[in-house]
């Protein structure tokens, strides 16, 4: 699929196109918080923050499956009741940076672990009006 | 008692659950009317009050079918501490010298099923909302989910705080889920966010609560079992809490509202936690029960396995804790739920919770709510 087939679900999430794609985040110069997404002033100590790329492998920190079709809205998925599939959300901690919450790719709790490595994947989340396909990020167990 | 104490007077329920054909601003009413009666007071007594809801209509609408009596009547909205806030504000305005004798209410209607949130009413962009992040239910299954490998907390637990809040709304009459149910039916009932079940999370319901508050040194002249309300406290969430809705966290963790909400309401009661003989806390799924008992200072982090598998937070037990079913029996109307822990703490030290009541003459509760976007409110009891 060519890439204007393709278009991220929210401009400024992610580099997009990439050959490795990456999370657009913010860092303060200051103290070093780093936020996802990026954002203007620092929550910890009110400086400026600057726009900081973040690392793509981390640790699951914490995780859950989502057992229920979200309501609508806000939830924007293409899933019906029969259709849908429990899908894996967790938190994951970005090399000591921040941690970032996401969908993982995973969905069987028995295959899901604390303190696990994984890495992120951009994944087809959804087609638009114009048949165009709409992606989001996602983390996947690393060696999956 | 001195005049800037403040003793809750009158006390009134609308009860929970689902309430067909009746506005949420009826059940408000009702409430009121109740506590007006509960104080032998009239409505043309009231001086002011503050009332919310999140999702039923503007509290100070009420007065065309309660009376046009031009008291100073304010609104309050504060998400899951809309109760709180009206109680907090309440509070502080008898405190203030203002007034005398006011209200908190708090009451709300809520559709069935999840909550639907907006992100952007939250700060967020529409793509946390798109891709299905923006569940509550989540939250609560990713914080316990840490915080039993963390801690040690068994799915046992769990399922057992579910199984009290259950069978303690059994015998609450304003209860709305009133049947017992066994841990085996909780732990094997539909799984809705790893780990927790259908039966450990609690629905968004209808109900409405009002407390009638006064000045200490003139709560004898309108009851003789007045209960003192000796804090009332709200906070919002630090740097590096973890907090509903939040599409990063530090890495650094900070210590959530409850706690500072907690540690704010016993300090300025002058009570410690160590002295609490009943409490109401946030229970929106059994581990937040579980998680805000060490939040707020009632425990260790990680006492609670061996504290709730040894009863101590049944009603017979060292510490009991929602004693009317919590948000598991009752469902949670936003504006109403905060309130109505603090009317269970009240009929509890006046020793009027008849088949629920807890023995020993209790004389100190304690209420904790909490919810979105990170925010707990907090009161300390005594009579």
């Amino acid at each position: 699929m060519s890439e204007e087939q393709q278009v991220p679900i929210e401009p400024g999430l992610f580099t997009w196109p990439s050959p490795r794609p990456q999370l657009i985040g913010a860092k303060c110069p200051a103290c070093g918080a780093v936020t996802f997404p990026r954002q203007g002033s620092c929550p910890n100590c009110t400086g400026e923050m600057a726009e900081h790329l973040l690392p793509t492998t981390g640790r699951l920190w914490t995780w859950t499956i989502q057992g229920f079709l979200p309501p609508k809205p806000p939830y924007a998925g293409p899933e019906t009741p029969e259709t849908f599939v429990p899908y894996g959300v967790g938190y994951i901690e970005l090399e000591g940076e921040v941690k970032v919450e996401a969908r993982l790719t995973e969905n069987d709790p028995a295959k899901l672990e604390i303190g696990m490595p994984v890495e992120m994947v951009i994944v087809a989340f959804r087609t638009d009006a114009d048949g165009r396909e709409v992606l989001t990020f996602a983390f996947e167990p690393k060696g999956a | 008692m001195n005049s800037s104490d403040v003793a809750i007077i009158g006390i009134g329920i609308h009860p929970f659950g689902r309430s067909e054909g009746v506005t949420g601003l009826e059940q408000g009413a009702v409430a009121v009317r109740k506590a007006l009666r509960d104080a032998s007071l009239a409505w043309g007594d009231i001086e002011f009050a503050f009332g919310g809801s999140a999702a039923a209509g503007a509290a100070d609408t009420m007065v065309s079918q309660l009376g046009l009596t031009g008291l100073q009547f304010i609104n309050v909205s504060n998400g899951c501490a809309t109760g709180g806030s009206a109680l907090i504000s309440t509070y502080n305005t008898i405190k203030a010298g203002a007034f005398d004798l006011g209200m908190a209410i708090g009451f709300d209607k809520h559709p069935r099923g999840a909550f639907a949130p907006d992100p952007a009413s939250s700060g967020l962009g529409k793509w946390y909302g798109d891709t299905g992040l923006m569940l509550t239910t989540q939250f609560f299954g990713m914080k316990i989910q840490r915080y039993m490998h963390d801690f040690g907390i068994s799915r046992s637990t769990l399922a057992k705080v579910a199984a009290k809040a259950f069978r303690n709304g059994s015998r609450n009459e304003n209860a709305w889920r009133r049947k017992p149910m066994t841990e085996e039916e909780i732990l094997s009932a539909t799984m809705v966010s790893d780990p927790l079940t259908q039966y450990m999370f609690c629905s968004p319901a209808e109900g409405a609560v009002a407390l009638v508050l006064c000045r200490a040194d003139k709560a004898h002249e309108h009851t003789e079992r007045p209960v003192f309300l000796r804090a009332a406290t709200v906070r919002s969430r630090r740097y590096g809490s973890f907090e509903v809705f939040s599409p990063w966290l530090a890495v650094e963790r900070g210590s959530s509202p409850s706690v500072d909400a907690a540690k704010a309401a016993f300090d300025a009661a002058g009570i410690g936690p160590d002295e609490i003989q009943v409490a109401q806390i946030q229970d929106t799924e059994s581990g937040a029960e579980v998680m805000h008992m060490a939040e707020c200072g009632l425990c260790a982090d990680g006492d609670q396995e061996a504290l709730i598998q040894q009863g101590a937070t049944e009603i017979g037990g060292r510490l009991p804790i929602n004693t009317d079913g919590g948000c598991l029996a009752n469902g949670e109307p936003i504006g109403a739920s905060g309130l109505r822990q603090v009317y269970e703490n009240v009929l509890q030290l006046r020793g009027g919770a008849g088949e629920r009541q807890v023995p020993g003459e209790p004389r100190v509760g304690f209420t904790h709510v909490y919810g979105a976007p990170g925010i707990s409110a907090c009161t300390v009891l005594t009579r």
